[in-house]
Order: structure tokens, then C-alpha cells, then sequence
């Protein structure tokens, strides 16, 4: 969806029709004939105008390096390019396989590079390696996925773009000197059709001569008859044919990588020293790191780069576009352009919105509904209640003043008779009074 | 980022080994791409504007050394004058030290020839289009060449005629239109016709008449790169448009055989500076600035036309909004303040 926003501005085939060709388009039928200089024009100087341009921009390559944890990735990079790539050893203690990447600004004479390397973290650490492979595709998709959103936008700016796909990938194969782990053949196999593979033996010091050399043999064909296409070096050019038809004979390269330095004769080389002899580095008879070097920085570095933009790029792109539901023709052969099937498919995509809006629109609407019945029920519940309490207190009322009432008349029946009795008593007393009287007399 | 330099070698007074300058082989790289080009070749497609007459076709022979136009395709000349503006595109092989060139003339035979020229660059830019429509349409394809057949027009010299006045309508015309969508690069044709004093004030008063109309030809001012190429380009931005004289014939001068015009007062030496520019011409459209040409075309006129073509369909196809706003959802708590909202 990301993609078809994207998308949201692409173009028409049909709308060249307001291009009405009203001139007269005459080519003349010649075709492209070859045509001798009179004398020197100066064009020849093009190559060099393309390198200087090339060299003010900059360069860009990207390696991934997939191998154990331990098997000498780092140290590999660090002595290829006579750097300290400041990495730390990773932990075997990985739930996942992790890629980490760092970019580096190199220059060497005039030529400024920009290198990616990225390492997995954590490969074949993990009790099960089923899932090992997923994060590295999952990264070079990503990678491929950037550059395809890049070019697909309205206002991009594909030279200014920092290319991050990734160009060579460097397969680390552990010493065991008997053959391919399947773990090397999985993730090769799903990688063969991204990347372009180019598989090394790593700490081929392990390795004597002859079993280096059976070893060999042994993992080319595990690949040839696996199906796992490594990256070959081109043999298109006259100029690099030949070395790079010998150094293809010589795949996997076993590599040595170290950057200490031992004294050997007068020279300090980068070596690796043992009780029983050193290892030096950049000496063919005891390595290929010479052979890697050659091939992947002097001789192939832009074959690499080419073949990840024509190749496995354009796969990729392909892949996408046409899992996304864009085609070039339709089923009757006719050429579709990208903006019908996208406008088709955006139609879809607006009624489908619409039609999950209404739905929505209608649920929002029944819960109101339910929602006002619910409170409706509860307000006359109420209303009921209060009516009732409203009854009970006027009967209570009624009650309170019956009882008043009476009370009221039996404080005035009670008032009268007690008046009474006092008339009574008075009269009686004075009664009494008169007659006490008398008698005295 | 680290920033990483070769080692130098120690240069110490005491006996310590000296270690080997140690050399990784990046710059191979320059190597490598030189080799790619030189086997890919090139692709350099140049157009020339101008009434007949005006020496079109010869100073492109003179310019490639070559016959890469033919002047007139009926050599019995019927001076067959188009009645519409033709365009006319020819391809030819050229190789020079190795490199190779497919090197395309776009001839425009009809222009400005008309009684009535108005919008008689309208089929040239409309054929300009073309070429960057084709490209477009190659480049959005899924299954696409590896290489897209380069087929734009890379530069379009526009020949003024040596009046020594000032610019006519239709030059300013064609060149405020076409400026904008290719690198235009003005020259003054049949420059011989002129003093050298009438061709510096003519030129000046072109260069004041494109500025004032907005023109901006190539080098593009605004598409300097660093203060190093403003430099360069300052300078000959100081120089256009080149007076050129063209010739196909040579002559023998001071015991050498050069190209030139011989007149009864004198013989024009083509690539002498001091008699015509064209040696500044070609120096900048092949020897040193034709990459940079190409760039342009490639990485700013292109993308503006495709910029274009993106909103024009954008527009032409779509009346609702790009961004279709999601619907709320609702919330059940909030029923009462919505009750109002909910028609």
C-alpha cells in the first residue's frame, strides 16, 4: 500500500494522443552506418569526462559478509581495505540473526569511496537455524525496496541517492575441509538470485594443501549440483578475460585475514604468526586474499555493481511490480499501461474503502441506536422509580397528617376535658369552701 | 565514519623494517569504469535550429570531421522549401581512439523559412517531447532493456543570423520556449560576414536581449556544480554565443593544409581563434563539456518533463483528492457528542 501510494502518480500511455503528430516525422531510412573521422575531433576525451565526473561524485559499494560468529568476517574487511573498522566481538548468545551495518568514507589517491559493510551478528549461533536465512533476504529486499520507492516518486533525485543495495556478498564457509554445512547451502540458495555470492573459505590456515585443494572441488560441486548460481567473474572484456577466467577456476578463495604485521626478511607484512611458521597474508602460496582482493576491488568492483543494478535489481523490481498486479500486456497481448492497472486497481481499492466506511457508518449508527434505546429504558426505569418514591412519600404524608389530626383532637378533646375537670375542681372547691364555712358557724 | 588514508611509510633513522606501503586497489575502480564506457560507447544526440541557408549542415561536418549531414538530399537542386517544419534525424558510428559514438543530427529544414512562423517551434518541441516520452514510457516498463536507447536531444544549437542588429522575434520566441525543456546553445552562423568589432557589440547585445527576456541557454547558470565549475562557466557564458564559420573544404596555409573559406581577400581559418570561435564550440560541445551536457539533459530536463507528465495524468485521471481521508472510527463512549454529528 505504501507502493501504491507511491504509485498514486504515475503515468499515462494513452494521454501521447495529445501529442497530435501534425509534423511531418521523416527518418531518413539509413539506418546507423558507420562514418570515418577526417581528423580528430576531440570525443575521445569522453571516457575521461565520465571518470572525472564520476570521481567529484563519489563512489558507493556495499558489502554483506554472512558467516559465523567468530569465523573472521571482521578481520577479513579490516585487512582488505587496511582499516580498523573499530568492531567488537559479538556474543554466540543471539536469540536472532541481526545485521548491522556501517558505512565508512574511504579514499584512496583521488578516488573517495563510500563502503557499507555489513555483518551478520548471531549466524549460526542459534539451536534452531531454521529462520536464519530470513533476516539477510528480509535486508536486501529492504535495500532493493528504498532504491525502487526512490525511483518510482514524482520529484526524486536518483543520482544525489545514496545507493545502499547491496553489491558483493561475501559468503564465510567454516575450514571443516570435508564439505558445505546445509545451513550454507539454505541460505546460499536463497540468496543466489539477490545478490551476487562470491564464497570464501575463511581461516584457510586450518587447511593444508591437499585437503584445501580436495576441499575445494568438493564444495563447487556441492553448489553445481545444488543449483546455488555463484557470482562469475565476467569474461565479457578482452582486457580482464583472462585473469578472471583463471581466478574463477581458483573459487572458493581460501582467505587468511590479519592485521598485525611480522617481520619477514627485511619487510614487515601482515601475517599471522605461529610456533610452527607465519602465515603471511598477501602471499599467494600460502592464500588467496591476494586473488580476493584482486578480483573484488581492482578488477570487478563496477561488474559487481552493474550486475546488482541490472540484474538482480530489475528482478527484484520486476517481481514487486508484478506481485502488486501491474502488468506491461493484458490477456488479449494488448500493452497495458501502468496507470489502467493502477487506475483499476485504485478504483477497487476506493470502493472497498467506501464500502468498509459505510459499514462502519451503519455500525456507528445501530450502536447509537442500541446505545439511546438502552438509556431510553433506563430514564423511564427511573421515571418509574421516582414515581413510585414520589406515591409512597404522598401516602406517608397522608398518613403523617391523619395521625396529626387525630393527635390534634386528642390534645383539644384532652384540652376541653381538662378544663372541664378544673371547672370541676374549682367548683367543688369552693363548694367545699362554703360548706366548711357552714359548719363553723 | 572513520576517515582512513594510506599509511605512509615510516620513514625512521633507526634499522626498522619498512613496512609496504600497503595498497588496497580502490582506484582500480577509475580503470574499470573507463574500460565499461569504452565498451558500452556512447550516445550523443545534437539538433540544429536555423533558416536554411545558414550553414547548418556544414559546420556539423566540420564539427565531426565527417559528412554526418548531407546538404542536399536531391543533388539536383531543387530547393524544395518544407512547407511544415520536418524533422529530420540521422544516426551515424563514429569512433575516435577506441571510443565509439553513435552520434545522431537532428535537422530541422522548414524553420523559420515560412512566410507566416508562428509557433514554428512548436513541432520541435514537440518532437523533444517525444524522445523524453519514449524514455519515460521504456523506463516505467516491467520487463525493461537493460540499456534504454538514449534518443533525447542532448543539445539543440540555434544558428542567428549575422545581421549585427539584435535578436529577431522569432530567435527570442523559439529560445524563451525551448530553453526550458533543452540545452539550447546559441551561435552566431556565417560569422565572416562581420567585423570584429560589429560581432563583439552584436554579441553583447544578445547576451543583454537574453537576459532580459529570461532565456537561459547552456551553460545554465543554476546548474553550476562548485565554485570551480561557476568559474569555467563564467567565462564562457562571457563568450556565447560562439561566432562560427563553418567549412568542409581545405585549403593549404603557411604550408599546412587547414579548413577554411577562401575569398579573393583572404582565406578564413575555421579553427583559428583568432578568426572565428568555432574552436570554442567544439572544445565545449565535444572536449570538455558533453558529459555535462548529457547530465543535464539526463538528470534536470528529463525529470522536470517527467515531473510533469506525473501531475498532468495525476490530474487528468483522478477527480477525487489524491489522499482519500480514512473514515473516524467510532467510539462508544463518546456516543452523546457524537449523536449530534450522526445526521
Amino acid at each position: 500500500t505504501e507502493l501504491l501510494k507511491v504509485l498514486n502518480h504515475s503515468i499515462s500511455k494513452s494521454v501521447l494522443t495529445t501529442y497530435t503528430r501534425d509534423v511531418s516525422l521523416v527518418q531518413t531510412g539509413e539506418g546507423v552506418r558507420s562514418l570515418s573521422l577526417a581528423g580528430h575531433v576531440g570525443f575521445d576525451s569522453l571516457p575521461d569526462q565520465l571518470v572525472n565526473k564520476s570521481i567529484c561524485q563519489g563512489f558507493c559499494f556495499n558489502i554483506l559478509c554472512i558467516g559465523e560468529t567468530g569465523i573472521g568476517k571482521s578481520t577479513l574487511m579490516d585487512t582488505l581495505f587496511n582499516t580498523n573498522f573499530e568492531n567488537f566481538e559479538s556474543s554466540h548468545f543471539e536469540p536472532q540473526v541481526k545485521l548491522r551495518a556501517q558505512t565508512y568514507d574511504l579514499q584512496e589517491s583521488n578516488v573517495r569511496l563510500r563502503l557499507t559493510v555489513v555483518n551478520t551478528v548471531g549466524f549460526g549461533d542459534q539451536m534452531n537455524k531454521q529462520e536464519s536465512y530470513q533476516p539477510v533476504v528480509d535486508y536486501i529486499d529492504r535495500q532493493f525496496e528504498s532504491y525502487l520507492q526512490e525511483e518510482l516518486k514524482i520529484k526524486r533525485s536518483l543520482h544525489n541517492y545514496h545507493d545502499s543495495r547491496v553489491h558483493a556478498c561475501l559468503y564465510f564457509i567454516s575450514p571443516s575441509g570435508h564439505s558445505l554445512k546445509s545451513l550454507d547451502l539454505v541460505t546460499m540458495k536463497k540468496l543466489d538470485s539477490k545478490v551476487n555470492i562470491i564464497p570464501v573459505i575463511a581461516k584457510a590456515d586450518t587447511i593444508s594443501k591437499s585437503e584445501l585443494h580436495k576441499f575445494k572441488i568438493k564444495i563447487m560441486s556441492e553448489l553445481v549440483s545444488n543449483g546455488v548460481q555463484i557470482y562469475q567473474f565476467p569474461l565479457d572484456d578482452e582486457t580482464v578475460a583472462k585473469v578472471n577466467t583463471t581466478m574463477n577456476g581458483h573459487l572458493p578463495f581460501a582467505v587468511v585475514g590479519s592485521t598485525e604485521e611480522v617481520a619477514v626478511g627485511n619487510k614487515m607484512v601482515k601475517a599471522r604468526q605461529y610456533p610452527w611458521g607465519v602465515v603471511q597474508v598477501e602471499n599467494e602460496n600460502h592464500c588467496d586474499f591476494v586473488k580476493l582482493r584482486e578480483m573484488l576491488i581492482c578488477v570487478n568492483m563496477e561488474d559487481l555493481r552493474e550486475q546488482t543494478h541490472t540484474r538482480h535489481y530489475e528482478l527484484y523490481r520486476r517481481c514487486k511490480l508484478e506481485e502488486l498486479g501491474f502488468k506491461d500486456t493484458d490477456s488479449e497481448c494488448k500493452p497495458v499501461s501502468l496507470q489502467q492497472t493502477y487506475e483499476a486497481k485504485r478504483q477497487e481499492f476506493l470502493v472497498e474503502l467506501q464500502k468498509r466506511e459505510d459499514e462502519m457508518r451503519q455500525m456507528f449508527v445501530q450502536r447509537v441506536k442500541e446505545k439511546e434505546a438502552e438509556l431510553k429504558d433506563a430514564e423511564r426505569e427511573l421515571q418509574g422509580r421516582f414515581e413510585q418514591l414520589k406515591r409512597l412519600h404522598a401516602e406517608e404524608k397522608a398518613a403523617l397528617e391523619e395521625k396529626k389530626r387525630l393527635l390534634d383532637e386528642d390534645q383539644s378533646s384532652f384540652g376541653k376535658r381538662k378544663a372541664a375537670a378544673q371547672l370541676l375542681q374549682a367548683q367543688s372547691l369552693t363548694a367545699n369552701g362554703k360548706k366548711d364555712k357552714d359548719r363553723k358557724k | 565514519m572513520s576517515e582512513a588514508t594510506k599509511p605512509q611509510p615510516q620513514a625512521k633513522g633507526e634499522k626498522t623494517p619498512i613496512s609496504d606501503t600497503s595498497y588496497v586497489g580502490i582506484d582500480a575502480i577509475l580503470e574499470q569504469m573507463r574500460r565499461k564506457a569504452m565498451k558500452q560507447g556512447f550516445e550523443f544526440n545534437v539538433m540544429v535550429v536555423g533558416q536554411s541557408g545558414l550553414g547548418k549542415s556544414t559546420l556539423m561536418n566540420t564539427l565531426f570531421k565527417s559528412k554526418v549531414s548531407r546538404k542536399s538530399v536531391q543533388p539536383n537542386v531543387e530547393e524544395r522549401i518544407p512547407k511544415t517544419v520536418e524533422i529530420k534525424s540521422v544516426s551515424h558510428d563514429v569512433e575516435e581512439k577506441g571510443v565509439r559514438m553513435k552520434l545522431t543530427v537532428i535537422d530541422t529544414p522548414g524553420f523559420g523559412d515560412q512566410i507566416n512562423n508562428e509557433n514554428c517551434w512548436q513541432p520541435i518541441m514537440k518532437f523533444i517531447n517525444d524522445q523524453y516520452e519514449t524514455y519515460l514510457q521504456e523506463e516505467i516498463n516491467i520487463n525493461r532493456k537493460k540499456r534504454i536507447p538514449d534518443t533525447r536531444v542532448h543539445c539543440c544549437i540555434y544558428f542567428i543570423p549575422p545581421t549585427g542588429h539584435c535578436l529577431r522575434p522569432l530567435d527570442v520566441e523559439f529560445m524563451r520556449h525551448l530553453s526550458k525543456v533543452v540545452n539550447i546553445v546559441p551561435v552566431i552562423a556565417k560569422a565572416d560576414t562581420l567585423t570584429l568589432e560589429e560581432r563583439d557589440s552584436f554579441k553583447k547585445t544578445i547576451r543583454e536581449e537574453l537576459r532580459a527576456n529570461g532565456i537561459d541557454v547552456y551553460p545554465q547558470k543554476e546548474f553550476d556544480e562548485d565554485a570551480e565549475d561557476r568559474m569555467i562557466n563564467d567565462k564562457i557564458r562571457e563568450m556565447i554565443p560562439f561566432a562560427v564559420v563553418g567549412s568542409d573544404q581545405e585549403y593549404q596555409v603557411n604550408g599546412k593544409r587547414i579548413l577554411g573559406r577562401k575569398t579573393k581577400w583572404g582565406t578564413i581559418e575555421v579553427e583559428n581563434i583568432a578568426h572565428c570561435e568555432f574552436a570554442y564550440l567544439r572544445d565545449l560541445l565535444i572536449r570538455t563539456h558533453m558529459q555535462n551536457i548529457k547530465d543535464i539533459t539526463c538528470s534536470i530536463h528529463y525529470e522536470t518533463y517527467r515531473v510533469r507528465r506525473l501531475n498532468e495524468s495525476n490530474i487528468l485521471f483522478t477527480s477525487n483528492p489524491p489522499d482519500h481521508p480514512a473514515p473516524a472510527t467510532p467510539q462508544p463512549n463518546g456516543v452523546a457528542a457524537h449523536r449530534s454529528s450522526v445526521e
